[in-house]
């Protein structure tokens, strides 16, 4: 088997790579590129993100064809994808970050900054959250409810309809931190830096 | 509920741990590979290097010890120490770095904490504010506390907030090392003026005084010496702040 993490210049994805190749072992092959070719004819795609909502969509789209090739891959092949952070806040259909910047579209919703409350909450939210798991996903396989994961991030995506939801963090409302739309997933937190929890939840989606 | 984190500090010098834990079944205790491995399974939120080596030769040593790191330890790793350059913080990142921490060049030219966060993403730019108490307030200090700057600790964080920081790490330099405690009005201070997360560094000798270092605000404690030395773990540390009523990742 094939996942293809995708690498678009856009931000650090060096723990991407390491946590995912430290769960795939010797037995998947995990390939980092933005070569269009190789993501057509993998099973699975990871699009991490990093950085600003406009940086990242301004990255995609700074490679010829790529935007196309990931949607025909999710939308039209229904293969597995996962966004990270704001690899998946990119899958609504607008990202409010530094200018409007339209996204993918993929999932309908927009992303706009935390309501910190008039600075009674601190902004980046950093730092480990409990997950209340709201749907049953297929990567929170015997994950525990409630269980704590790694944040980092002043942007939220609020998806339209509710039931794309798969799990929300509590941090000044109910934050929107986990999303399944058939066979496309994302998660607002860090599964590569959230020690053997996060491990496992990207062992799930490697053997879905 | 956001947990308040807990980040064990490990001074590096040319590529080797100067202070490590005394653990009897420790291969290789001068390994900062193995040591963080260790403090990461020990339920560190983070674990942080201060690469302090002094001369120019040695310095990539880093490099490798934060690939190695990475490789190993699924949690938030901050490398910090001589970062002078966006092109230091790009070499960190590539190898496996989460966040880069920048003291003296933040303080010398604020452009490379402005250009790196715009770069990176705030995420990932962490500044480290080295204060000492003077009668008109706190000044910080550059060149791992050696050199005065006459420039005031609270309006250089406020500066740092706007310049793109993602973090503060703020050491006490009158307390560093001397295990008497954080500078709690320091530490409030600075919380209380920006509205970004503050890390507390510099003093901690018990467990009490990360309760205090949460209590005045910030939202993460670093230590160095209480875990370096064995007198708590990570987890016994994280156990007495969860009897202290304080939200933490257990």
């Amino acid at each position: 088997m094939d996942v293809t993490i995708v690498d678009y210049k856009s931000g650090n994805i060096s723990s991407v790579i390491n946590s995912f190749k430290e769960v795939a072992k010797d037995k998947v092959n995990i390939e980092v590129t933005s070569d269009l070719n190789k993501i057509k004819s993998s099973d699975k795609v990871v699009l991490p993100g990093q950085g600003s909502f406009k940086s990242c969509i301004d990255g995609l789209n700074s490679i010829n064809g790529l935007i196309d090739t990931l949607s025909e891959f999710a939308l039209n092949n229904k293969k597995p994808l996962l966004g990270i952070c704001v690899g998946l806040q990119m899958f609504a259909d607008v990202g409010y970050e530094e200018v409007e910047t339209k996204g993918l579209g993929w999932v309908s919703g927009k992303v706009s900054k935390i309501d910190n409350q008039d600075g009674k909450y601190k902004l980046p939210h950093i730092g480990w959250n409990q997950i209340n798991i709201v749907k049953e996903s297929k990567i929170f396989k015997d994950i525990e409810n409630n269980s704590h994961m790694y944040f980092v991030h002043s942007y939220e995506f609020i998806p339209n309809d509710n039931s794309v939801t798969a799990a929300t963090t509590d941090y000044a409302s109910n934050i929107v931190c986990a999303v399944e739309k058939e066979n496309i997933f994302g998660t607002q937190f860090h599964p590569e830096k959230s020690d053997k929890t996060g491990l496992k939840i990207i062992d799930n989606f490697i053997n879905l | 509920m956001l947990k308040n984190r807990i980040i064990p500090c490990l001074d590096v010098k040319n590529g080797r741990v100067v202070k490590g834990i005394n653990f009897v079944d420790l291969k290789d205790a001068g390994d900062p590979v193995e040591q963080a491995k260790i403090y990461s399974d020990g339920g560190a939120d983070e674990i942080c290097f201060l690469d302090i080596t002094a001369s120019n030769e040695n310095r990539d040593t880093i490099y490798e010890v934060v690939e190695k790191t990475s490789k190993k330890c699924f949690v938030p790793l901050t490398v910090g120490g001589g970062v002078r350059s966006i092109d230091d913080i790009n070499k960190l990142l590539n190898s496996g770095a989460d966040k880069v921490s920048i003291n003296t060049a933040a303080v010398q030219n604020s452009k490379v904490v402005e250009d790196s966060s715009r770069k990176f993403g705030s995420q990932c730019i962490v500044v480290a504010i080295d204060a000492k108490r003077k009668d008109t307030g706190w000044e910080i200090y550059t060149h791992g506390g050696r050199n005065p700057t006459g420039v005031n600790a609270l309006e250089f964080a406020s500066k740092m907030e706007k310049c793109g920081a993602g973090e503060l790490l703020v050491t006490s330099m009158d307390k560093d090392g001397t295990q008497s405690g954080y500078d709690i009005e320091l530490m409030q201070k600075i919380s209380s003026i920006v509205n970004i997360p503050v890390i507390a560094s510099g003093g901690v000798g018990t467990l009490d005084h990360l309760v205090d270092g949460i209590k005045s605000g910030a939202s993460a404690v670093l230590a160095a010496s209480i875990f370096h030395y064995g007198t708590y773990s990570v987890n016994e540390a994280k156990q007495y702040l969860a009897s202290k009523d304080i939200p933490v990742r257990i």
